[in-house]
Formats: structure tokens, C-alpha cells, sequence
């Protein structure tokens, strides 16, 4: 579905990202993961086109990146990122209506979408009038996901996409949009630094550090004892963290 | 007090469609010419740095100027496009107006624009840009209404700017509010400048709150004011444009004034002559000296009075003085040879310039002439109008007489008088027709050495008009027809503090007296 050949970018002199040999199948749930500056997000952002890579070809649906206008290519990705940048001066409804609209749809098969979508995550149909400023913070980013997911895209691009919800919300949030993963069949490349939200939502984790991949593979062999002291070091937070609450659970039930 | 705002009030109609016609094409066009350089400009620096640049610089130009400055410019492209196409266009008036006025409007609207598209948030540049927006789907559907509101405030202030500046077309022979102030400070009704400046400032504040409702309506997103306000604005507008669909198209006539109360006293004598021979007229008033002329040889004005001295001194650029009848004669024959102007005829009184000095003074002071008071001239200060200093007739009593004044201050004639009355000046250049000389008491400085010109009244006729039977016929008679003690009268009736006449009612009095009309 996604293919990275030979990919490199370099800012003022200095290689970000590369070279970078990647495949990504259909139907995946990958997590871009790594600290600020390893590259995830210019990694992300060149599978839609927002960055260009200076060397190698980014290839999605067997389309290269670059060769067709940007637009056409966009419209078939659904992109949502920690910002959200809903439009202020739409409503909700019109919020999620820009992406068919940018598709040509009819006027009625784009209402039922947007009514469609309010309920596939998980809003009261009565907020589709209020403007975005009028929404709770979790509130504006399931706008923000149904605005991605109105014109049916099978790709989705998500930049850290709960980094700025509290925990509680980031975890249901987190949960439902995996739902919608699975449900509509959808390829999601998630980019994130939070080493628990790649471990419970992903299939396959991909660690970038200076621009390169130094670990790829499902999280549970990425728990497992790895030779990269990074990646070690990585997961050494969430395994004390579990171990943690296994034993106080376990003192829970002696209690 | 009464009679000058009921004849303040019947010019309204006419005054306040020509103004608000005037600003509202400038405003448009400023508008349609900033917003797609704002957005340019928004987009590259290249373009960014240089178009604000060049607006700021129109700003810094003082208004006045700037409306004056499109007269020759105009002139030369009208003349231009004589020799191209064949066909000219009046270069005075409307068009010159416009053009300034529409440079005047654009800074406020093009800074707005640029600040309002650069100051969309990013994230949802970010958004429109990542769903797949072409350049211009981003442009219409997210930059342009998110800016709405700081483009909006931008035009506000625009607004209010062009209909203030509006006022100053009148001295480039633009109808407009500006007319009440200008003749009103020539004549000191200051009934009509302040009736002048209430109606501008009522216009743009009206102007102003209309379009801050459209402002606040895209800010607020509330539709309704926003419709309030646009049908405030086209209903406003229409009701004030509505004399304009009523009035007969382009008088046939043009008729010229230059800014000071004789001449507007003998532009309405001369239109009214006309108009009871049936011809549709119109007065520009309050013309520059320069640009009366050029009007004149270019056709946008058919008739005016100038006085020979001013002709020949800044037309025919001679420094001699032959006398009166030569002046007269070489003047009749120069100018048509050069411009195809025809001297009708001299109106039969003297309006020069001359020094004059208050009657206690110049005794006390043992002044009668030019020479006496060269002598005094070291410890006086003089005061004179906007142009005399930089006139060839203040050169020549110079260079004649060695004078050198301890001060020498520019006043609008009317400030001038004042002057000499607080001792502000202890000499004024003073214009012999004045009824204010006799009135104020004062005396005419003699010019033994013949050094200033004479300043014979004569009617001029555009070369385009020359063998116009209808004028020659309306005009002719006031050939000889006026002496200098009915002019003084006439300019005094006008000019005076108390039971002040209108230059139409001081015309129709002079028409009278010497026998033109019954």
C-alpha cells in the first residue's frame, strides 16, 4: 500500500530523514515511534505529499509521490494531526462535509455522511450546528477524525493525534478510533512519542532515531529483549510500569 | 444665518450624490485592485515589500497634492491618446479625482489583507492544505473568510479616508462636499464650511458604522448584520445618488472659476447669461491660476475671466511692461496664435495686484508708494496671498524697488485681511477690485516705476468655442460693460461679515447696476 524506496530529506545541509527502505500492507496499523527530531513526522508527512523527499521514491497505491498533483492524492488520504485545525468560521456539520464537498458529492448523500459519521464516533447529532470553538477539547478531535474519515479514504495519517487530550479521553479516544480501524478496513501510519498509546493500539511498531529505523516489528517483540540499547531503554518504562501494577494488583487480591 | 443654510440645504442634493458617487467608485476600485495584490502580496515577500512600500509613499503625499498632480498627468495622456485614436477625455473633474482618491484608498485595504491572510491560523492552513485544497479552493473557502473580519476593518478605514479626501476634488473641479468649504472659506460663510464639514463627517461616520455591522457580522458570524449592513450601504447610497438619475446629462457649457469671490460673482453672471439664452451650463469652481488656463486650451472649460497682467507674466512668460493697451493687444494676438484662445474682450476694470497698507499706518509711517516703503521695508512684515511669493510680479517690485521685508508669511486671502488687522502684517499683496480696500480702511501703495503689469479683466474663449455664435452673443455684452466700483461693490456684498449676499444673489445685484439686466 505504502512504499518507501531508497527515501531521503535533508533541511539546510543536515539529513532529517533516510535513507529509509519501508513497505507498509493494506490494512495495517503501524506507529511511527521515536523521540522529537528522529524524523517520524517529515517520515509521515511525505506519504501525503507536505513533505517532499529530496532523493528515492514514497510510493502509495503504487502511485509515486510528486508525479500527480498533490490535491488528487490528498483527497484519497485522510490526514489528522495534534493541532486539529478544524475551520472556525464552519460549523461541525460543515466541518465534516469540506472533504466530500472537495469530492463533488451530491448535497443529500453528503448530509447523510455527515450524519453517519457523527454517530460512527460517537457524538450527539444535536452539536453537528455548534462551532468548533463550542466543543471540549476530545470533542473537537473525534470532528477533527470524522472530517479525515468523510470521503471514505483508505489510508489514514495521524500526527500524534490525542497528544494534547487528558489521559481518560486519550485512552477512549484511542480504543474506539482502533475499532474504526478494523471496522472500515482502513491502513493507519500513526506517528507518536508515547511508548504505551503505539504498544496498545498498533500492529507493528517502527522506532526512528536520527531519521533511520533501528526497530520494526509487532509490540510484543518489541518487548521482548532487543539488541538495540535504544530500543531497550525505550521499553524499559512501560515493562516497570506493568510489572508495577502486577504487583499491585497481586497485593490488591492478598489485601 | 437663516438664508445661508436653507441656501446651503437646496445644494445638498446635488453636492452629496456627485461626492458619494465620487467615493464610492474610488472605494470599489481601491478595492478591486487591493485585494488581489493583498493576496499576492500575502503569498511573496517579492511582491509584499514593494506594493506596501508604494502605498505608504501615496499616504505620506498630502491629499490635496496628490488630486492635483493627476491634472497634467491626465492631460498628457488625454493628449496622447488625441493623437492616436483621435479622441481626448476631459482630464479635469471626475476623472483625476477618481484616480487619487482611489491610490488614497488602497493602503489601509492591501495592509489588511496581507495581515488578515497572514494571520489565518496554521493548523487550519495546515488542515485545508492536507485534505487535498487546490491553491484556490484554500484561498476561497478558508483564507479569504477567515480574514473577513481584519479586511473588513481595513476597508472601514478606507472608507472613512476617501470621504474626507473626497472633499478636496472641488479645487480640481470635482463637485462634491468640498464645494460648501471651499467657497465658504473664499467668502467666510463659515455657515457653508461648517455645513460643509458636518455632511462629510456625517457621511463617512454613517459610511463607518454601516460597514462596521458587516464587520462585526463576519467576525461574529451573524448573518443578519451582515445583511443589515449591506442594505443600509446600497439603500444609503441609492437614496443619495437618486438626483443624479433626475439631472440632465453633461452641460452643454462649462463655465470657469477661479477660487476667490469675483471670480465666482462673474462665472455666475456669465452662466446665468447663458442659460436665459437657453443653454444647459455648469460653474467649476475654485480652479488653481495654472490649471484655468490649461483647462481652457484643452476644452474642459469653455469661458473664464483671467487678467491680462496674469497672462502675460505667467502664460507668455514676459518680464516687460509695454502699458496697458499694448498688454491688451499682444495678449489678443499671442494667445490665439499659441493656443487658439480668443481674448473676447476686457470686462472693463482693473483687478491688480498691488501693496496696500492700513490708512493709519502708511500715514504714520509717511508710506504713499513702493519707493517710501522700500526705505521702511527692513523693520515690516508682509503678508500675502498663497501665490504672490512665488509670482514673476513680486520678482519685479522686488528687483524695481530693493525690497526687503523683516517677514514675509502666506495666508488664504481671507486670513491675509486678518492679518493686516492684528498687525500680523504691516503690508498685504492686496487685489485693486477688493471690496475689502475701502471697507477696511486701507490705501493702494503707488508704483512710480511702472513695475507691476495691469490686470485688465477679459472674458477668454476655449479654442474649441471660438466661433461659438450663442456664447459670443451671451458674453459680449459684458465687454466694457463693468467698472471698477461696481466689482468692488459686488466682491464687498459678498465678502463682508453681515447681511452677506451669495455670489449668485451678488451677481445678479451687479447685473443690474450696470445695466445687463432689467
Amino acid at each position: 500500500m505504502i512504499a518507501f524506496d531508497g527515501v531521503s530529506k535533508t533541511y539546510a545541509g543536515r539529513r532529517v530523514v533516510g535513507p529509509l527502505d519501508l513497505s507498509i500492507g493494506r490494512g495495517e496499523f503501524v506507529a511511527f515511534l521515536g523521540a522529537s527530531g528522529s524524523g517520524k513526522t517529515t517520515t509521515l508527512k511525505m506519504i501525503n505529499g507536505l513533505a517532499m523527499a529530496d532523493a528515492g521514491r514514497v510510493r502509495v497505491d503504487g502511485r509515486v509521490v510528486g508525479e500527480d498533483p498533490a490535491p488528487a492524492l490528498r483527497r484519497r488520504i485522510g490526514y489528522v494531526f495534534q493541532e486539529i485545525g478544524l475551520f472556525p468560521h464552519l460549523t461541525v456539520a460543515e466541518n465534516i462535509a469540506v472533504g466530500p464537498r472537495l469530492a463533488g458529492w451530491p448535497a443529500a448523500r453528503i448530509a447523510a455522511r455527515t450524519a453517519e459519521l457523527l454517530s460512527l464516533i460517537a457524538l450527539p447529532p444535536d452539536i453537528a450546528a455548534r462551532p468548533p470553538a463550542a466543543l471540549s477539547g476530545g470533542q473537537r478531535q473525534r470532528v477533527g477524525l470524522a472530517r479525515a474519515l468523510a470521503a471514505g479514504p483508505g489510508v489514514m495519517l495521524m500526527d500524534e493525534p490525542f497528544g494534547a487530550l487528558d489521559p481518560l479521553t486519550r485512552d477512549a479516544l484511542g480504543r474506539d478510533y482502533r475499532a474504526l480501524h478494523d471496522r472500515l478496513d482502513l491502513t493507519t501510519v500513526m506517528v507518536t512519542h508515547d511508548v504505551m498509546e503505539a504498544l496498545l493500539l498498533a500492529d507493528r511498531i517502527i522506532v526512528l532515531d536520527d531519521g533511520r529505523i533501528v526497530a520494526d516489528g509487532p509490540p510484543g517483540a518489541l518487548l521482548a529483549d532487543q539488541d538495540d540499547p535504544g530500543v531497550r531503554q525505550l521499553m524499559e518504562t512501560p515493562r516497570r510500569q506493568m510489572k508495577r501494577l502486577e504487583a499491585l494488583q497481586r497485593g490488591d487480591a492478598h489485601g | 444665518m437663516d438664508d445661508r443654510f436653507a441656501a446651503a440645504w437646496a445644494l445638498l442634493p446635488s453636492y452629496l450624490s456627485q461626492h458619494v458617487l465620487l467615493s464610492l467608485c474610488a472605494l470599489a476600485l481601491g478595492f478591486a485592485v487591493s485585494l488581489p495584490l493583498g493576496v499576492a502580496a500575502s503569498r511573496s515577500a517579492a511582491v509584499r515589500w514593494p506594493s506596501l512600500f508604494a502605498a505608504s509613499l501615496i499616504q505620506t503625499i498630502p491629499s490635496l497634492a496628490l488630486l492635483a498632480m493627476f491634472y497634467p498627468l491626465l492631460l498628457a495622456l488625454s493628449a496622447l491618446s488625441q493623437a492616436w485614436v483621435g479622441r481626448g477625455f476631459p482630464a479635469l473633474g471626475f476623472a483625476p479625482s477618481l484616480m487619487a482618491l482611489t491610490l488614497y484608498s488602497m493602503l489601509p485595504i492591501l495592509r489588511n489583507t496581507v495581515a488578515g491572510i497572514r494571520g489565518v491560523d496554521p493548523a487550519a492552513a495546515e488542515a485545508a492544505e492536507g485534505m487535498g485544497m487546490t491553491a484556490a479552493q484554500r484561498l476561497f473557502w478558508v483564507e479569504l473568510p477567515l480574514a473577513a473580519p481584519v479586511i473588513m476593518a481595513g476597508a472601514r478605514t478606507a472608507a472613512v479616508w476617501t470621504i474626507g479626501a473626497a472633499t478636496l476634488a472641488t479645487p480640481v473641479g470635482q463637485t462634491s462636499l468640498g464645494n460648501y468649504i471651499f467657497s465658504g472659506l473664499q467668502t467666510e460663510n463659515w455657515v457653508y464650511v461648517l455645513f460643509g464639514c458636518v455632511a462629510s463627517a456625517v457621511l463617512a461616520l454613517g459610511a463607518d458604522q454601516l460597514l462596521g455591522l458587516i464587520e462585526s457580522g463576519l467576525s461574529d458570524r451573524r448573518p443578519w448584520r451582515i445583511w443589515a449592513g449591506a442594505v443600509g450601504l446600497v439603500a444609503g447610497s441609492a437614496a443619495a445618488l437618486s438626483p443624479l438619475l433626475g439631472a440632465p446629462a453633461a452641460a452643454a457649457y462649462q463655465i470657469g472659476a477661479k477660487n476667490f469671490s469675483e471670480q465666482y460673482i462673474l462665472a455666475d453672471l456669465m452662466a446665468s447669461r447663458l442659460r436665459a439664452a437657453g443653454a444647459r451650463v455648469s460653474v467649476k469652481e475654485d480652479l488653481g491660476s495654472a490649471t484655468a488656463y490649461r483647462a481652457l486650451v484643452s476644452g474642459d472649460v469653455d469661458a473664464y475671466v483671467d487678467y491680462s497682467g496674469t497672462l502675460w507674466a505667467n502664460v507668455l512668460h514676459r518680464r516687460d511692461n509695454p502699458g496697458r493697451a499694448a498688454v491688451l493687444a499682444g495678449l489678443t494676438g499671442e494667445l490665439k496664435r499659441r493656443d487658439g484662445v480668443t481674448v473676447l474682450g476686457p470686462v472693463g476694470f482693473e483687478n491688480a495686484y498691488v501693496l496696500a497698507m492700513r490708512a493709519d499706518r502708511a500715514t504714520a509711517l509717511k508710506i504713499a508708494s513702493l519707493s517710501d516703503l522700500a526705505a521702511r521695508a527692513p523693520g515690516l512684515k508682509l503678508g500675502s496671498d498663497l501665490e504672490f511669493l512665488s509670482r514673476p510680479e513680486w520678482t519685479a517690485i522686488r528687483s524695481a524697488y530693493g525690497l526687503a521685508f523683516a517677514r514675509l508669511t502666506s495666508y488664504q486671502p481671507t486670513f491675509m485681511y486678518r492679518a493686516l488687522g492684528d498687525g500680523e502684517a504691516d503690508v498685504i499683496s492686496a487685489f485693486s477690485s477688493d471690496g475689502r480696500i475701502a471697507a477696511d480702511h486701507l490705501v493702494v501703495l503707488a508704483d512710480p516705476l511702472g513695475a507691476l503689469p495691469p490686470y485688465d479683466a477679459v472674458i477668454l474663449l476655449s479654442p474649441r468655442r471660438s466661433g461659438d455664435a450663442r456664447l459670443r452673443r451671451a458674453l459680449r455684452p459684458l465687454v466694457g460693460a463693468i467698472g471698477v466700483e461696481a466689482m468692488r461693490d459686488a466682491n464687498f456684498s459678498v465678502d463682508r461679515d453681515r447681511d452677506k449676499l451669495g455670489p449668485a444673489q451678488a451677481a445678479r445685484v451687479l447685473a443690474r447696476r450696470v445695466g445687463l439686466e432689467r
